[in-house]
């Protein structure tokens, strides 16, 4: 036991030095991706040929194996290794489904990668259906040269809802927060937005004071988060583009989890200006506030209903911590959850039908999911510590906070808990995640 | 037992003398400067001589009549609001020192370990210091001279994830002002 505390203070002294050296202003680093279980025993078979692209592009900038990474963390579809292929076509006139039959290649994408005569990068591709030699893509995506990774992803989106039916979500953000030296007195916290891969992450701001509880607008231009940076708690709405930040509450005790209405003008909250942590909604047109909750327990973490007609909190009232709805014309209070004494940070499926929290599960909090109607609850994570369960906008997998071995990372775990991936940051812990709605990136 | 013996007999003095001096408004000013402390006061006689006997250099409340600093973190059984008998005496020393200086305020900041919720060990650490809150205007503290702020598990006193640092998590801290 002491050698490992005494290993960890070394560990944490040397990141210290090392953050000193560069300075007190970081660069925001992208997260790793680490697949941890590819899930399922059959997953469809894809081959991405590697694309053709002009010596415009560095050859970091590989859109195939961006779409072939895309694919594959869903953990619905097994890539074909490109040391396999029997043939490299970029144009449909040169695909000869048998190359791909024999491999047992279900579904086969080739593309070429340009730039337009307007200075705009092109990148045309096509999807084909091996076994009915059938063209079920033809396409191109434009945009600028430095969205390629845009490019690339919303060619995966549209590929997994050609094969699955389910809208692609590749395109799509994250929000989390980076803590460094956490735990000490240098400790800093920023905010920071990455792709859903964990690339291209960028600070939306930075604090020596803790920063939690971001989620996004429903139309994905702007996020709210709670931050300290005043000493004190308060509740900040931040324009995505402009970086322009607005105080929304800042009430004396609790101004916690904000989470924006489904139509983004409302705003769900917890004040306990009034002594207790009770659920507010802000009409943000007017800043007027509506008292929901009235009981003397703690009454937290509320997330809307798809319709915005009712919230979905956290509440000990009856002793421990489980999950509530309350309808916001009537008041009207309903118990969701009974299995188990820890049931907290609830978010609802797109469906509406379906709940994910955290559970504790003999004294180890982990996130599961709940089938309303069925009442039937399944854990999908074994990780320990595990906190801010966030759902992908299709539905398919869900964004929490974790720690393996004493670091925070960020985890993805698909729904029914087969598909498991991971992105730490070499930069610090990282926690609070939040998976944005569907956004134009192009 | 002999410890808490003591701590009593010099809570019943302070309790007492918390007693005269609210009686007659004006607090009494004995003459208790030291010779060197003697030198320096004369410019500024705003100062009640009192407080060079409460408190310390750098604010921070004494144990009534010793040179001690009075402790100013209390710790929470998990999941628990509930504060520890043990704890009380210093608390109600607290309640002595705030009352006899109504001039000073306080900040109790309320903590918790890792384990659950981000938001819910939010509202668990304002759960944590508002028993003390309570305790103290119970005691005859102005609700004025206290605030109170809730770091749920954000500031962690022990960064490990094992027992021992949680328990030192699980606190609740007075900053006097």
């Amino acid at each position: 036991m002491r050698i490992k505390s005494v290993s960890r203070t070394v560990f944490r002294i040397c990141v210290w030095i090392s953050v000193a050296g560069i300075g007190t202003v970081q660069a925001a680093q992208s997260l790793d991706t680490i697949i941890i279980d590819a899930g399922y025993d059959k997953q469809t078979r894809i081959a991405i040929v590697p694309f053709s692209q002009g010596p415009e592009f560095s050859r970091l900038q590989a859109f195939s194996e961006i779409v072939e990474f895309d694919l594959a963390r869903s953990g619905q579809f097994a890539p074909t290794a490109r040391d396999n292929m029997l043939s490299y076509p970029n144009r449909a006139e040169d695909v000869f489904f048998r190359d791909w039959r024999i491999l047992g290649v279900e579904y086969l994408v080739i593309g070429r990668a340009g730039i337009d005569p307007a200075g705009k990068l092109k990148v045309d591709y096509h999807l084909f259906d091996v076994f009915n030699e059938r063209e079920m893509i033809v396409d191109s995506v434009t945009t600028s040269r430095s969205g390629w990774r845009d490019a690339a992803h919303r060619i995966s989106d549209r590929i997994f809802e050609a094969v699955t039916g389910i809208p692609g979500a590749f395109s799509t953000k994250i929000i989390y927060v980076l803590a460094q030296n956490s735990g000490m007195p240098n400790a800093h916290y920023s905010l920071e937005l990455a792709d859903a891969d964990g690339e291209r992450a960028k600070t939306l701001f930075s604090s020596n004071e803790p920063l939690l509880s971001a989620s996004w607008a429903p139309d994905g231009n702007s996020v709210v988060y709670v931050s300290f940076e005043t000493g004190k708690q308060t509740i900040v709405l931040q324009d995505l583009q402009s970086g322009a930040r607005q105080l929304i509450s800042d009430f004396t005790g609790i101004n916690g989890s904000p989470v924006l209405s489904p139509d983004g003008r409302r705003l769900a909250m917890v004040l306990s200006k009034d002594g207790n942590p009770e659920i507010y909604v802000m009409d943000l047109a007017d800043r007027s506030l509506s008292r929901i909750t009235r009981h003397h327990s703690i009454d937290t973490e509320p997330t809307w209903t798809e319709d915005g007609r009712s919230l979905i909190f956290t509440s000990d009232r009856g002793g421990r911590p489980q999950i509530y709805k309350v309808e916001l014309g009537t008041n009207f209070v309903e118990r969701l959850t009974f299995e188990g004494d820890y049931n907290a940070s609830a978010r609802l499926l797109p469906d509406g039908q379906h709940l994910i929290f955290v559970h504790r599960r003999a004294g180890i909090d982990h996130i599961a999911w709940l089938d309303l109607e069925r009442d039937d609850l399944r854990v999908l994570t074994q990780t320990a510590l595990d906190e801010s369960p966030s759902v992908a906008p299709n539905g398919t997998m869900l964004i929490y906070a974790t720690q393996v071995q004493g670091k925070g990372i960020l985890a993805v775990v698909s729904i029914d808990g087969r598909v498991k991936y991971r992105l730490p940051s070499s930069s610090g812990d990282v926690r609070e995640p939040a998976w944005s709605p569907f956004i134009e990136t192009l | 037992m002999i410890k808490l013996q003591s701590l009593s007999v010099i809570l019943l003095a302070l309790v007492l003398a918390g007693c005269a001096s609210t009686a007659t408004e004006e607090p009494v000013e004995p003459v208790t400067d030291t010779v060197d402390e003697v030198k320096v006061t004369p410019p500024e006689p705003v100062v009640a001589p009192q407080e060079y006997s409460a408190f310390d250099e750098d604010l921070n409340p004494r144990m009534p009549g010793t040179n001690r600093l009075l402790p100013r973190t209390y710790y929470f059984e998990f999941d628990s609001a509930v504060i520890s008998q043990d704890d009380l005496a210093s608390l109600e020393m607290h309640a002595t020192i705030l009352r006899n200086n109504r001039d000073r305020s306080v900040v109790i900041e309320g903590h918790c370990d890792e384990r659950g919720t981000r938001e819910y060990n939010l509202a668990l650490g304002e759960r944590r210091a508002d028993t003390i809150r309570s305790y103290l205007t119970s005691a005859g503290v102005s609700p004025r001279q206290i605030e109170m702020v809730s770091y749920g598990e954000e500031r962690p006193e022990d960064p490990g994830n094992m027992e021992a640092s949680w328990a030192r998590n699980r606190r609740a801290v007075m900053i006097y002002r």
